[in-house]
């Protein structure tokens, strides 16, 4: 079934190729089949009755007379697009503009005081477009991956030694004096400052301190493979002296995957003179680091700030857990999250055997496909097609919030969630889906939103991912 | 322009790639431009080694 | 470098200057509007120039095949579709590109002889060329009663009253239209609407003095009010008059045509002339009218990018900026495509200029050594027809000359020259 509204705006003259701009608009709002957008001349009034817009309201209309015409599965949403009318149509709506220009050379006359390159084309061509904007003396963070290594420790040298930063390749988050880049949430800005290859790392770490009414001054991504001994850590050693240096942060987190040996020793060397407290997490390498867990990164951080400070995130998981039989799968759309988990996992003693760990967001799993944390489409047929699988008694997933990410990612992985409780119920199981969102209530998806979404569907939420980690592996136990 | 100056005055941003990045930090009042990319035909030996003649 | 390069290149761009500064010289003026039979040079009999390069009727694609059987049908060679089709798949009638002839028609650009056509004349050089009617039906491929009613006002009413407008007033000098038009946001491809209001504001003292019927001049005055594409038409063939000067210039790489036919795009080259360098037609990115997406739509198609090849059109976007919602784009996209145009054009026009860039005039002369080396292909704004015939216009938008053309001709070329 479909229904169909109509708007007549009398004496409102508009070019046919604007109309045709807006009837495209409105064509992606929720539900709607179909929209024509035509000023009512005899001719137009024809072609809208052909495409099967048709009613008094049309046929009283005169040439001067703009008609406009929704059809959508529902008469609330054909409501709604003639409603957004108003707003397509006020003047405030001329769309703000972001310049483009062609060439590195036009950005000197564009943004002369530009100081920093985001790069994000594929990971090929990457390299020359990093040169070009360190041989303009920009600072550069770098969003693709597959960058040869050969390229990226060559380019490091370069930024280096012109007192240039450059975050990646294979950054996705950094915050600048409270200006988020790549993937990014909507936290405070305040004494903590963040360094890291790890995107998720620093997401979930700047996410906890927010929650624990503390905040970031910067936050510097460095890309995955920095802290690897053929890179060096070039980059986080340039960003944790940058960090030292700055008025504005009193206590440094350094998150990452475990650094290669000669590089772990060069940053233990460099943190043991910093006069500010360095608070290091190395996830995937139990015991490198002086936090186990992204949790206990930021609450350590918090500690050395002094004070009280509240414990991030204080309400804990459910108490009474259900023992399971079977195994856990995770499937994690944050890389850092799982080895995050994958520690805890292995802290608790539980067996390989009992827990499988997928990283959806990896090269091999994203080749061809966007990201699962833009979107979650591949994620959840997993999802779905894991209530048929007997073996699994317990899934595991991060939901990551903040700019860059998926409008509604909640919204979208919970038709799946549904669909494999409904099948392991089907087959007389009960599956345990348990959810840690990483994000804050500013964020532009909304923390409390989106968390309950998922509590509607059955899921247990727990505050993190470390926590939601143990929370699984207190029931395999 | 040390990583000091990028710290204290804040992103002054070219975006060169996905458009939602340049939209995200226009978003945060931060000045952006964007560089119009796109990917560079593979190198033709052929069509260079003309070109040198012609051009 | 060897002296023999050196020799070719200053050899080049001495052609190129030489066919750059005829095509800034060109003078169109209209100067008649009359049945195609009579005034171009070849068509004769049961035969049909269509838009682009050579192409059968068997590889034509939707909306060409609709516009020809239009043109088959309202020339009383057949009585139904069916018959016409049966004509034209034994070979009955003749298909010809209307370049072949001087000529250009916009969309299926189909000519037949009993269709009056514009005659514009570049006083310059003394050429003539032609261009049919525009209309947003016919030339689309729709060819019901109602599609071929139009063609039978345009033959009956409204070009013998302009023909007759034209004989008293004598000929209408274009390049102050052209050059006004521009400057009122016009870019004379998808966007004549000011030319076309300038034009009928000369017309209409005209027709009255040529003292035409009361009832054809009202009809034919209420035709050049309320059809803002009137003046494509006028502008494809002032651009064809312009462009056509320009061919054989020994050495030189400029283009002077670009045209499409629904599957194939071409291009033609001063050096080279007589030849066409084609690659599969490019899709266009555009919106839709209602009742129509974008999986309806086939390639592009036309010779309307005749606009382009002196200058107008998607050269001229940022003057024209409204024309460039068709693909969401923005002023600053418009300017951007417009000066990305100066990187693969020999020169700049010192007679249809852009307010909105400091009256800089239009790149004109596009070089196929540049467009290969930059990798910017021609931008050219369009219409979009149907894949299938029978339908009218169904949108609009923007596409690119795909540069394999580019990269043929400049391989042909070197060869040519002996340099490969």
């Amino acid at each position: 079934m479909s229904a169909t509204s109509y708007s007549v705006r009398h004496h409102t003259y508009l070019d046919s190729v604007f109309l045709m701009r807006l009837a495209k608009s409105l064509e992606t709002m929720p539900g709607v089949v179909d929209v024509a957008a035509l000023m009512a001349t005899p001719a137009n009034k024809q072609m809208l009755r052909d495409a099967g817009f048709s009613g008094v309201d049309v046929d009283a209309a005169a040439p001067d007379d703009l008609v406009v015409g929704v059809s959508a599965s529902t008469a609330v949403q054909a409501q709604e697009a003639i409603a957004e009318l108003d707003h397509l149509l006020s003047p405030q709506a001329a769309v703000e503009t972001i310049q483009r220009v062609r060439t590195w050379g036009e950005v000197s006359t564009a943004l002369p005081r530009a100081n920093l390159a985001v790069i994000s084309v594929p990971g090929e061509f990457a390299a020359a477009e990093i040169e070009s904007a360190l041989d303009r003396g920009m600072h550069v963070f770098c969003f693709s991956s597959n960058v040869e290594a050969r390229d990226e420790i060559r380019l490091k040298g370069l930024a280096h030694s012109r007192g240039l930063l450059l975050m990646g390749p294979d950054c996705g988050t950094s915050i600048i004096g409270g200006k988020g880049i790549g993937f990014s949430n909507a936290v405070r800005r305040g004494p903590v400052g963040i360094v890291g290859g790890s995107g998720t790392g620093i997401q979930a770490v700047s996410c906890l301190l927010h929650a624990a009414g503390s905040g970031v001054s910067h936050a510097l991504g460095t890309g995955s493979r920095d802290a690897s001994d053929d890179v060096g850590g070039v980059a986080t050693i340039d960003a944790l002296n940058a960090l030292i240096a700055d008025a504005g942060t009193r206590v440094i987190v350094l998150v990452s995957k475990a650094p290669g040996e000669s590089t772990r020793m060069r940053l233990a060397s460099l943190i043991a003179t910093s006069p500010k407290p360095v608070v290091t997490c190395y996830l995937g390498a139990a015991g490198a680091g002086a936090a186990a867990t992204l949790d206990d990164a930021a609450a350590q951080a918090l500690a050395r700030l002094g004070g009280a400070q509240a414990t991030p995130n204080g309400s804990g998981p459910p108490s009474a857990v259900t023992h399971i039989e079977g195994r856990a799968l995770g499937l994690f759309a944050g890389g850092s999250l799982l080895l995050e988990a994958r520690g805890v996992m292995e802290q608790a003693g539980i067996a390989p055997s009992r827990f499988e760990f997928v990283d959806m967001g990896s090269e091999e799993l994203t080749r061809g496909r966007p990201h699962p944390m833009i979107d979650s489409r591949f994620r959840a047929d997993r999802i779905a097609k894991a209530g048929e699988d007997a073996s699994v008694a317990a899934i595991l997933l991060d939901v990551v919030l903040g700019r860059g990410a998926a409008g509604d990612p909640a919204g979208d992985l919970v038709p799946a969630i549904r669909e494999a409780t409904a099948r392991a119920s089907g087959q007389g199981r009960s599956l345990l889906v348990v959810v840690a969102v990483c994000g804050t209530e500013e964020d532009p998806q909304v923390r409390s939103r989106q968390e309950g979404k998922l509590r509607d569907a059955g899921v247990t939420l727990v505050p993190t991912n470390a926590r939601a980690a143990a929370f699984v592996a207190e029931a395999l136990r | 322009m040390t990583i000091a100056d990028l710290l204290r005055e804040g992103p002054i941003a070219v975006s060169v790639g996905v458009r939602d990045f340049a939209r995200d930090l226009k978003d945060q009042q931060v000045d952006v431009v964007e560089i119009d990319w796109r990917p560079p035909r593979p190198a033709d030996a052929e069509m260079q080694r003309l070109l040198e003649k012609l051009l | 470098m060897s002296t023999t390069a050196l020799d070719l290149k200053s050899r080049v761009e001495a052609a190129n200057t030489t066919a750059l500064a005829r095509l800034t010289a060109a003078d169109p003026v209209l100067v008649d509007v009359a049945p195609a039979g009579d005034v171009v040079e070849g068509l004769e009999g049961r035969m049909i120039l269509h838009a682009g390069p050579p192409i059968p009727w068997e590889r034509m694609c939707g909306a060409m095949r609709g516009s020809v059987i239009g043109l088959v049908l309202w020339e009383r060679w057949a009585s139904s579709p069916e018959a016409a089709e049966r004509l034209l798949a034994q070979g009955h009638i003749r298909l010809e590109p209307n370049h072949h002839h001087h000529g250009v028609g916009p969309m299926a650009g189909t000519t037949s002889p009993s269709l009056p056509v514009w005659v514009v004349e570049n006083r310059t050089f003394g050429n003539r060329a032609y261009c049919r009617l525009a209309e947003s039906w016919q030339q689309f491929g729709q060819f019901d009663s109602e599609a071929l009613a139009g063609l039978d006002r345009w033959r009956d009413v409204w070009a013998p009253s302009v023909r007759a407008g034209l004989r008293k007033r004598g000929p209408v000098p274009l390049k102050s239209i052209i050059g006004r038009a521009l400057q009122m946001g016009d870019e004379l491809h998808n966007r004549p609407n000011a030319a076309s209001s300038l034009f009928a504001n000369v017309m209409g003292p005209a027709m009255v003095d040529a003292d035409v019927p009361r009832a054809a001049l009202l009809e034919t005055m209420g035709y050049l009010a309320g059809n803002e594409f009137l003046f494509l038409g006028i502008s494809m063939a002032a651009a064809k008059s312009c462009a056509e000067p320009m061919e054989g210039v020994d050495g030189s790489v400029l283009v002077t045509a670009m045209a499409r036919n629904g599957v194939e795009f071409g291009i033609r080259v001063s050096g080279m002339p007589g030849t066409w360098f084609v690659a599969p037609a490019p899709s266009v990115e555009g919106l839709f009218l209602p009742g129509f997406k974008a999986e309806d739509a086939g390639l592009d198609m036309g010779d309307s990018a005749i606009t382009e090849t002196v200058g107008w059109g998607g050269f001229t976007l940022g003057g024209a900026p409204g024309i460039l919602a068709l693909t969401g784009g923005t002023p600053d996209d418009a300017m951007r495509m417009t000066r990305d145009m100066r990187e693969i054009t020999a020169g700049t026009s010192p007679d249809y200029r852009m307010p909105a860039l400091g009256f800089a005039g239009c790149s004109v002369g596009i070089d196929i050594r540049k467009v290969v080396s930059t990798g910017i292909e021609p931008v050219i704004d369009t219409a979009i027809a149907h894949h299938d015939p029978g339908y009218p216009k169904i949108g609009g938008g923007l596409v690119h000359a795909p540069i394999e053309c580019f990269r043929k001709a400049l391989a042909e070329f070197a060869r040519r020259q002996g340099v490969a």
